[in-house]
């Protein structure tokens, strides 16, 4: 039998560090900063231009937070997607400051709020509104890799068995949330939409090299065509931008490594 | 407009919806409708696990399961509901496995299982390894897997397609749906779905308090849009506060983390509970703990510049043991707090989590019309419907084998009836109620600012109708609601526009809020007694010779409950089959 967890029973008292306790003041901090949003209105605008907006925030709050407040207290139809809040959900990839990322995961305190901050759409799909892109062309090369387990041989009655090692060997590609800030940051995407691009092969990746699947002959075919794997410039663009921190250019590297060694065998 | 026609819609698509669409799919013409994309959906945030008692790791049997879901509800749980769901959990499991979930492993290979609030062997003898997971990160597992499922077998979704009416009918005397309607974020246009059944997996309503882990789209809609069609709503006063929120922000922490060996602790270092929990301690269900922290901090020994959180401590464990087991959570403290678990406390505080209640249901996911009678075509399951396996308090990773358990019966059910139905005929006008709704409100130029309201709606209910509630708090609550409905009514916003138009979309969200939040709060006054979720300070003490009945309420023009027009009350027997209702202690 496994017996994984911790067997020693925590203290029932410790010692805290000092700033733990009680007394004074919890003021936070405030500052202002400036943001420069690239705004697009379908209805009305033939091209995006820039708008600025200037706003009092908190010292805890994230890049999401002041979109909101310009939102809700300034001009209600500045339009972007969220959900989660918290880096999960995969809604809110913009282009922060020239760099992919999510606004719920960007702190405000991380970013130089002396300067003006930049906030755009991703670039790469075709854009709706504001800072909403088409998110279909990236489902449909998602769709185009299989993604989904495709076994071999009878079902068992049970779970199949997978061994510790071979489920570690997939566990960083299993986090991607499918938030497109890897392929919208990817310079070969930008100029070839035909291109996969990084998060189709991160999910191949994901099934390829899952000890129970039997379809990486398949996904590997796709990812050997034209608009394969084969037009990744190595870039790093996609690992920079990773909200999850899942290493991208590696996953494409072993998907590359494993079309060498698999055509050959 | 545009009327499309299916044999079965899903509206939402999240663990509940995909689960049912995986199964109505492969036997029906069936359409997912969705206000977010099907990877947003907050599913996805769940993070500890999935119990099922497998017994990879050591002796449990499904019977136990049951006996813990039940007495962690207080007994307000209907026991065959409980009953089916701990039995089905199993194969719940194996069917994800086979779909593709990297479950962890033990060392021999099988799926590895962890302790989790709640669950016991042998009766409350002492925590069981029941959850399954990967990692911290069980529920976007479970939301991928699903997802990709349904890219496998094809299932036809209208993303960002908002469903904001239930098109009901009357088919030889007797009310059934004829479809939804629902309005495109992409175009602003209006679309009706016909279909045989219909099926209701829109998720909770958590946003109607200020601090709370769920996410901002969850606004209640699909009970709200069920409940203006007359469907009543079941237990909507027991709401789940989860113990660990990041102070400050509700953003979840795992149970998982006290599963895997954390620890509470107060201002002066104190393991506090073990005061209030002898036996399991910290992995007590979570309505105890929650209110065991709130309690901590309203006699003094909370922590922090303002006193006012506690502190969950992982730094007696090994980083390498967090590092496997807890990667996404204390990533969260870092990133959002600045705190490096593996050597400092984390500061928690309960955060608005989870509604147990919702749209009635019976164990075949169809939704009920009142205590007896089904309505034929309509179905609810997840967070939306109230089946009911979390009575007054549900046990930490219940709601993922919740969402797979009725998910697929719903999806089964929902197909089987249409094989045989007849589609029924549309009512004439059955757009006008959302084509005047939306209208009134993209032209709406009051003063009052949407943004105003919620905020004031959020903070009312996070100081009045929280862990501790009293008649008098609750009441403070429902008169800042009605004067909050009031200034609705004099909205106004500023995008005119038709394309992803999400000025009005928060409008309207907010029309479901207030709605909602009005009817836990008169639900919540009219329970004079303390039990699971729901804590009143005026009557602390559990009253099962008048309460032990699930609350049942319904818009009624005629009746008049709480001193609020337009509601009625009214009370449901709780199905008890094994389990006598006894003295709940860990």
């Amino acid at each position: 039998m496994a017996d994984t967890t911790q067997t020693a029973e925590p203290a029932s008292k410790v010692d805290l560090p000092a700033h733990l306790g009680g007394g004074g003041g919890g003021e936070i901090p405030s500052f202002d900063c400036t943001f420069r949003i690239a705004r697009f209105d379908p209805e009305n605008d033939q091209e995006p231009h820039w708008e600025e907006y200037s706003v009092t925030m908190y010292g805890t709050d994230r890049v999401l937070d002041a979109l909101h407040k310009i939102k809700w207290d300034i001009d209600g139809s500045l339009s972007f997607r969220r959900s989660c809040a918290h880096g999960v959900c995969g809604s809110d990839a913009m282009r922060i400051n020239g760099r992919n990322r999510l606004a719920c995961k960007t702190l405000l305190k991380d970013l130089d709020t002396s300067k003006v901050i930049t906030v755009e759409a991703i670039k790469g799909l075709p854009l709706e509104k504001d800072l909403i892109v088409d998110m279909e062309p990236f489902f449909q090369s998602y769709r185009e890799i299989m993604p989904f387990l495709i076994p071999s041989g009878n079902e068992p009655t049970r779970e199949r068995l997978q061994s510790q090692a071979d489920r570690a060997i997939f566990d960083d590609t299993t986090k991607c949330i499918l938030c497109a800030s890897c392929t919208t940051s990817c310079p070969v995407y930008w100029t070839d939409g035909q291109y996969f691009g990084p998060a189709s092969i991160v999910n191949a990746h994901r099934f390829i090299f899952d000890s129970r699947d039997d379809g990486g002959d398949m996904r590997l075919e796709v990812l050997n065509d034209r608009e394969g794997v084969w037009r990744c410039r190595t870039t790093f663009n996609c690992t920079d931008a990773c909200p999850r921190g899942i290493q991208v250019t590696k996953a494409i590297a072993e998907v590359k490594r494993a079309l060498l060694t698999r055509s050959l065998a | 407009m545009q009327v499309h026609e299916y044999d079965v819609v899903i509206v939402g698509a999240g663990g509940a919806g995909m689960r049912a669409a995986i199964e109505s799919g492969q036997r029906a013409r069936t359409a997912v409708l969705t206000k977010i994309y099907p990877t947003r959906s907050h599913t996805g945030a769940a993070q500890g696990g999935m119990c099922a008692a497998l017994a990879n790791v050591e002796e449990d049997n499904w019977e136990w399961h049951t006996f813990d879901t039940v007495k962690g509800g207080d007994y307000l749980v209907d026991q065959d509901a409980a009953e089916v769901m701990a039995k089905e959990a199993i194969d719940a499991v194996l069917d994800l496995e086979k779909m593709g979930l990297p479950f962890n492993r033990t060392p021999e290979g099988k799926i590895d299982q962890r302790r989790f609030g709640g669950h016991t062997r042998d009766h409350g003898k002492s925590p069981v390894r029941r959850a399954c997971y990967a990692a911290d990160r069980t529920g976007h597992m479970i939301l991928q897997t699903l997802y990709q499922n349904c890219v496998k077998h094809g299932v036809e979704f209208y993303n960002e397609f908002y469903v904001l009416d239930l098109i009901m009918t009357e088919v030889d005397g007797v009310r059934q749906p004829a479809g939804v309607v629902s309005y495109e974020l992409a175009t602003g246009e209006i679309h009706i779905f016909r279909a045989k059944s219909v099926v209701f997996a829109t998720g909770g309503f958590g946003k109607i308090f200020k601090t709370t882990s769920n996410a901002h789209t969850l606004t209640g809609d699909g009970v709200g849009v069920a409940y203006r069609r007359g469907i009543p709503l079941e237990d909507m006063e027991f709401f789940q506060f989860h113990p660990t929120g990041l102070a400050g922000l509700g953003i979840l922490l795992s149970e998982a983390a006290r599963g895997e060996g954390g620890v509470l602790r107060n201002v002066d270092g104190e393991r506090f509970m073990e005061r209030y929990a002898p036996t399991i301690k910290d992995l007590a269900p979570r309505d105890i703990v929650a209110r065991s922290m709130a309690n901590e901090v309203r006699e003094g020994r909370g922590c922090g510049p303002n006193k006012d959180y506690v502190l969950l401590d992982l730094t007696h464990l090994e980083p390498s043991h967090i590092d496997e087991k807890l990667p996404d959570i204390t990533e969260f403290a870092r990133t959002y707090l600045g705190v490096e678990p593996y050597t400092e406390p984390v500061p928690v505080f309960p955060t608005a989590h989870y509604g147990m209640g919702g749209i009635p249901t019976n164990v075949e996911s169809e939704v009920l019309a009142n205590n007896t009678d089904v309505i034929p075509g309509l179905y609810a399951a997840g967070e939306t419907a109230c089946v009911s396996v979390h009575g007054s308090n549900r046990l930490g990773t219940n709601s993922l084998l919740d969402i797979n358990v009725f998910g697929k019966r719903a999806g089964i059910a929902a197909a089987k009836y249409a094989e045989t139905a007849v589609m029924p005929e549309l009512p004439e006008d059955s757009e006008s109620f959302v084509v005047d709704m939306i209208e009134t409100l993209r032209t709406s130029d009051g003063p009052e600012r949407i943004a105003d309201i919620r905020r004031d709606l959020q903070e009312t209910m996070d100081a009045n109708v929280q862990v501790f509630r009293t008649d008098e708090t609750m009441r403070q609550a429902l008169n800042d609601i009605e004067a909050l409905r009031e200034r609705y009514k004099n909205v106004g916003i500023q995008d005119r526009g038709k394309r992803f138009n999400l000025d009005l979309l928060e409008a309207v969200e907010l029309g479901f809020l207030l709605e909602i939040a009005e009817v836990v709060t008169v639900a919540a006054i009219h329970r004079k007694e303390s039990r699971g979720g729901h804590f009143r300070e005026d009557f602390p003490d559990r009253d099962d010779e008048n309460f032990m009945q699930h609350t049942m309420t319904y818009k009624d023009e005629d009746a008049t409950s709480e001193g609020i027009p337009g509601m009625r009350l009214e009370w449901k027997p709780v199905v008890i089959t094994r389990y006598q209702p006894m003295e709940r202690k860990y």
